[in-house]
């Protein structure tokens, strides 16, 4: 894992499948409101991404895609994506995380709070995703390092 | 016959969770090496999120995914969700537990050279 | 949901468990737990559960599966001394748990009932307004997103301080 594998059909096959697994897992994040799914399973298939990537062509290759501290960030930005939505229906006037008071153009009842639902599920796929990949990354490299 | 298989099976899921809840404090206490304590708490953290689903189960009814149009039938019908929903969030926290275990297990590996409770001990002296 | 299909996982996963501790080698323990992650996940699918069976199958027998195998590349050793019988404290700690768990298992709602008191107070209202009121369909997204938001708020930070306190743990100065 950590040169990556040998073989250039894994290599490429790795390569080509890599756009449809993100795009299975932002179906999965969107299509969580009306079929099994939601933005915990789609985060998880994201980083399921990054780690096949990683297992395929290396580690330096999942470096230079998933660097350590922009992950962190992506992280730490789906945690307050989550937070900065509650503070916004507060500023509309509700309780903290109420989504019938968010100030969006959107008509009032099961419609605007469905569309709150969206974004905090937005909200905590970036930060699974992200958590998930660097906890993996860490190990990865340490075990790289240890190994050398 | 079948009434009588769905009642033992029924029952046999909580004993199982307590079986596996059992089996998994043995391995956390008797095993030495840390890994194999690890697994016995990710397979009681799993035992528990068992028991959880098993309460929120019914006979003859369906997924909690009621259709779009047209009338949803009674609760009955469905499968109980509240637990479904608190059991997501367990298992998401097991992940984040088993991450950090393992980032402290390394950490000691990269330090003292073993898995080992009774190497451990030795060397930290 | 059919019981055979309940009895086989349920004999399989508590096979699979008892494997995976008693395996002498920590790289078929980790393949082992993967095989009872997704057993589990099956019999939760079987019980009519599929967002947890979706997440277990994802998280317990993927992700898990790989943190795990990651974490033993550190060392060739990997065989694990059986366990020694003078561990007492272990058997007798299982056996006390196990003990009163069974003693209460007849008290427990009877597996399956519309009407036991966990199907009774606040679900049917998720349940018969919860399209209503939520707009989703996916009952559990709506009371996971909407009815017990909270949760799920402190939940995401939770798996942010791991993912952190898993960075800082193993930061580049050695020892």
């Amino acid at each position: 894992m950590i040169g990556g594998h040998d073989s250039v059909i894994v290599q490429t096959a790795v390569r080509l499948l890599l756009p449809w697994i993100r795009i299975f897992g932002l179906y999965v994040l969107f299509h969580g409101h009306s079929s099994p799914g939601g933005g915990f399973q789609g985060g998880v298939i994201f980083a399921a991404s990054y780690i096949v990537l990683g297992l395929a062509l290396g580690r330096r290759e999942l470096e230079r895609c998933a660097p350590e501290r922009a992950t962190l960030q992506w992280a730490a930005v789906g945690a307050l994506v989550f937070f900065g939505v509650g503070v916004a229906a507060l500023v509309g006037g509700g309780a903290l995380l109420d989504y019938g008071s968010l100030p969006l153009p959107v008509p009032e009842g099961p419609a605007l709070r469905a569309f709150g639902v969206l974004l905090i599920e937005i909200g905590v796929f970036l930060a699974v995703a992200a958590s998930l990949t660097l906890i993996f990354v860490r190990l990865a490299k340490v075990a790289e390092e240890e190994s050398a | 016959m079948s009434l009588d298989l769905s009642v033992l099976a029924g029952e046999a899921v909580y004993l199982v969770a307590f079986g596996l809840l059992a089996l998994g404090i043995f391995a956390l206490i008797a095993h030495g090496n840390l890994m194999k304590k690890v697994i016995g708490l990710t397979i009681f953290q799993t035992a528990v999120i068992l028991f959880f689903v098993a309460t929120s189960a019914k006979w003859q009814a369906t997924l909690p995914i009621v259709p779009e149009a047209g009338a949803a039938g009674p609760a009955a019908g469905y499968m109980n969700p509240l637990p479904h929903a608190l059991m997501l969030t367990a298992i998401v926290v097991m992940v984040a537990t088993l991450g950090v275990a393992l980032a402290l297990l390394v950490r000691l590996h990269r330090r003292y050279g073993s898995f080992e409770e009774d190497d451990l001990l030795d060397r930290v002296e | 949901m059919s019981a055979v299909l309940l009895a086989l996982c349920l004999a399989i996963a508590l096979l699979l468990a008892v494997a995976t501790l008693a395996a002498g080698n920590l790289l078929t323990a980790v393949i082992v737990l993967g095989a009872y992650s997704l057993v589990l996940s099956l019999l939760w699918a079987a019980m009519g559960a599929v967002d947890v069976a979706f997440t277990e199958a994802t998280v317990g027998a993927g992700i898990s599966t790989v943190l795990l195998l990651v974490a033993l590349l550190h060392t060739s050793a990997r065989r694990v001394a059986p366990v020694p019988v003078a561990r007492w404290l272990g058997v007798a700690a299982a056996a006390l748990l196990a003990a009163v768990l069974f003693w209460a298992a007849p008290d427990l709602p009877r597996f399956g009932d519309p009407a036991s008191a966990p199907n009774r107070h606040v679900s049917p209202r998720y349940l018969e307004a919860g399209l209503a009121e939520t707009g989703a369909p996916n009952i559990v997204t709506g009371v996971l997103g909407d009815y017990r938001g909270y949760d799920t708020l402190i939940e995401t930070v939770v798996i942010f301080t791991a993912a952190l306190g898993c960075w800082m743990l193993l930061s580049r100065r050695p020892g």
